[in-house]
């Protein structure tokens, strides 16, 4: 009597299908709770920092403020997530953040096999070591031996594996979480060698008391192009991100900046640039956003290159120099599709 | 007892009886209790198995026949960046056991120490123990982890300007400790024979000499013999074959150290850590089991004429044992379980491993994480296991 209740019971229970239902669009989502939900990283200097006020500042927030403004017109309309290389896919795949905008590099298996979509790069990037100049080091073939500090969950964990493999060297890897973490290690001489992406380390180097004791190799060892992601599945949210992201690729081609794009919203003469800042056609309305989407972008931080400038520029201690990131009419990558 | 609440089941079965008669009743609340939790457990894994439809993804272990691509700092067998995942996994597994083996065996030697020290007579040595037991025990172990990982980093010199103490044979650096690495030259067999032979003398010895004392109550100097089949027979061995086993010192070549044992500093620090956190626990238990031996026993045990050692070793030890060793199978439980912080000073364990780079790099959280599980939950059954067939063998018997 018993075993027969009990299996009724496990049968009972095993019928029981309570489903739960499938997440709705992204985009109503995101206006139902009245602001979007972005990850960035934990803080790499020009990257993704806080301010004085305690508020997320730099060139990946950037990216989140942009797609703030065009889905809301406000470009504080963002809760940001600090998220390490270990827990930034779970939190964007579990519907924690709605897109990440954090170093994150495009690679197949990321996007067919963890199922993410990547909008277009938001900078060419490339991974690189950087050394204490006193250990007389002037190439990464001669790192044989050396204790290096990497990040665990990132491509560069797998770069470093093969670079190492390919040229019969030995090292020994120092596993860290976060680029604080990585950085600490690094100046107190527990390691050699920190390796990253070379914009990483160039905005790390930036933040050192002593920036010129340390050099960066000259060998890049992969391609990183970094670029803010979204989940499968959803392509009218995936669309927003990227058109937003080659809306600021645009308006730096096409001379819009945050300050005049008012102004050339009224009187611009080019197609493009009305159709682009929503004073001709419905090109917001086919993916459910308001006509001047992409002049609120525009004006939440400027162009791409305003943003570049701002944060990680040769003005900035950061320093960068827009090489890739150029225009490709300046002889970069930078490429939008056309508005139309 | 009256007539309404007896009944000699014949009368018929009504359905409000499953709730009103006694009998019925606990069948009654327990099976709507296995139903609301099979509905719970059937709600979750239909929960996982819609968000894994709906995120495209399936469930496989394939991937732990892919090349892991990542390589490992600490590996105890043969592990190269092509190896598969699941030997990656299989190198945490082993990092995981090192870190829990010789954390139990340090924790249960420095906490029966402090727990013994902690009852002595000397007020400066009870009250520094017990400054150490409220220190360790009251700090959470991440944060002794990373405290000993920051000395070691930041105190110690790095390996260009690390002193060579002990004529080279110990090389204290910002990144681990080098120390001599055994040599296994021709002829290194036989000695290893030998040493094993003179151990297993050593117990026979131990043994005939406890038969003797019961039988004719001499005691031998039980201590002193054993030391010298310990040493004698091995050394002599030793040089007769020609010295066959060497010490191999770590030298600085390029960037570090090169050959010799390397211990590294996160193994230390982790090491240390849970050593010292879980040997303040076992401490307060032993202390614990000693108190709890009466008074009686021991004023017994000295008018006997035994002296305070003796009295310590066949009177009050055996007894309190029988209260210590419960407490401490947890606390192994807890040890082994703590070391899957590891990752905070890079120690590549089982959750560093395939719970950590393997899971990020394929994107499998569900395999990886079930299996880090899986393998949790078997080692500490095991501990368990093994911690109960030594507590019945030390138990009081009842005969």
């Amino acid at each position: 009597m018993k075993t027969k209740l009990l299996t009724m019971a496990l049968g009972a229970a095993a019928f029981a299908g309570v489903s739960t239902a499938a997440s709705a669009a992204t985009l109503d989502d995101v206006k139902a709770k009245g602001f979007l939900q972005c990850g960035v990283s934990t803080g790499v200097p020009g990257f993704a920092f806080t301010d004085d006020n305690g508020d997320w500042q730099g060139f990946d927030p950037a990216i989140c403020r942009a797609v703030a403004a065009a889905v809301f017109g406000d470009p504080t309309a963002v809760k940001f997530t600090p998220t390490t290389g270990k827990t930034r896919f779970t939190a964007l795949a579990s519907g924690e953040v709605d897109m990440l905008a954090r170093n994150t590099t495009e690679t197949f298996s990321r996007d067919v096999d963890l199922k993410f979509s990547f909008a277009p790069v938001n900078y060419y990037d490339g991974q690189g070591f950087m050394v204490r100049k006193d250990l007389g080091v002037d190439s990464a073939k001669s790192l044989d031996g050396a204790t290096i500090c990497i990040q665990t969950g990132t491509t560069t964990e797998l770069n470093l594996a093969d670079y190492f493999r390919a040229n019969n060297m030995n090292y020994e890897p120092v596993p860290i979480e976060t680029n604080a973490e990585a950085q600490e290690k690094y100046l107190a001489n527990a390691c050699d060698v920190y390796t990253t992406d070379a914009s990483g380390l160039a905005a790390t180097r930036a933040a050192f008391e002593n920036a010129a004791d340390h050099v960066i190799l000259p060998e890049i060892i992969s391609k990183e192009p970094l670029a803010p992601l979204v989940r499968h599945g959803d392509d009218q949210w995936f669309d927003i991100v990227k058109w937003t992201v080659n809306a600021l690729i645009t308006a730096e081609e096409k001379g819009v900046t945050g300050a005049n794009a008012d102004d050339m919203a009224a009187n611009s003469n080019d197609p493009e640039v009305r159709r682009l800042l929503g004073s001709e056609g419905e090109l917001g309305a086919m993916f459910g956003l308001e006509a001047n989407w992409a002049l609120n972008a525009i004006k939440a931080g400027g162009n791409y290159g305003e943003i570049f400038a701002r944060y990680i520029g040769e003005e900035t201690p950061v320093g960068l120099a827009r090489g890739l990131n150029a225009l490709y009419t300046d002889g970069g990558l930078l490429y939008s599709a056309p508005f139309r | 007892m009256t007539a309404a609440t007896y009944s000699d089941g014949s009368e018929p079965f009504e359905f409000r009886m499953l709730f009103y008669d006694k009998r019925y009743r606990s069948i009654t609340l327990q099976i709507i209790t296995i139903v609301l939790f099979m509905l719970a457990v059937a709600w979750l894994v239909d929960n996982v198995v819609q968000n894994f439809r709906d995120l495209g993804k399936d469930f496989s272990f394939g991937f732990l026949f892919q090349p892991a691509s990542y390589d490992i700092n600490q590996t105890l067998i043969e592990y190269t960046s092509r190896s598969p995942h699941w030997k990656a996994a299989v190198v945490g597994i082993l990092n995981t056991l090192l870190i829990a083996f010789l954390g139990c065996i340090a924790a249960t030697i420095v906490g029966v120490l402090i727990g013994v020290a902690r009852l002595s007579q000397n007020w400066l040595v009870s009250r520094f123990m017990t400054v150490y037991i409220e220190g360790f025990r009251n700090v959470p172990v991440l944060l002794w982890i990373l405290l000993m990982s920051t000395i070691f980093a930041t105190a110690l010199p790095s390996p260009r300007q690390a002193p060579q103490l002990l004529g080279g044979a110990l090389v204290p650096t910002n990144r681990g400790f080098y120390l001599p690495a055994f040599e296994w030259g021709a002829g290194s067999l036989p000695l290893v024979i030998i040493f094993l032979l003179s151990i297993v003398a050593i117990i026979v010895f131990r043994r005939w000499a406890r038969t003797r004392q019961q039988e004719t109550g001499e005691i031998l100097p039980v201590f002193w013999i054993s030391l010298a089949l310990f040493f004698l027979p091995s050394l002599i061995a030793f040089f007769l074959l020609g010295r066959p086993i060497g010490l191999e010192f770590a030298e600085l070549k390029g960037f570090n150290y090169q050959g010799g044992l390397y211990v590294r500093n996160s193994f230390m620090a982790l090491w240390l850590a849970l050593s010292l956190y879980t040997a303040a626990f076992i401490a307060e238990n032993v202390r614990a089991g000693i108190q709890a031996i009466s008074k009686g026993q021991t004023e017994a045990s000295y008018s006997l004429g035994l002296p305070p050692s003796r009295t310590m070793n066949l009177v009050i030890l055996p007894q309190a044992l029988r209260i210590i060793i419960p407490p401490l199978i947890s606390q192994y439980l807890n040890l082994t379980k703590n070391s899957s912080l590891a990752i905070a000073v890079g120690y590549m364990d089982i959750t560093g491993t395939l719970g950590g780079i393997t899971l990020n790099q394929t994107g499998r959280e569900m395999e990886c994480l079930l299996l880090v599980m899986g393998f949790y939950l078997i080692v500490s059954l095991l501990i368990s296991g093994v911690m109960n067939v030594y507590n019945s063998a030390v138990a009081l018997k009842e005969r």
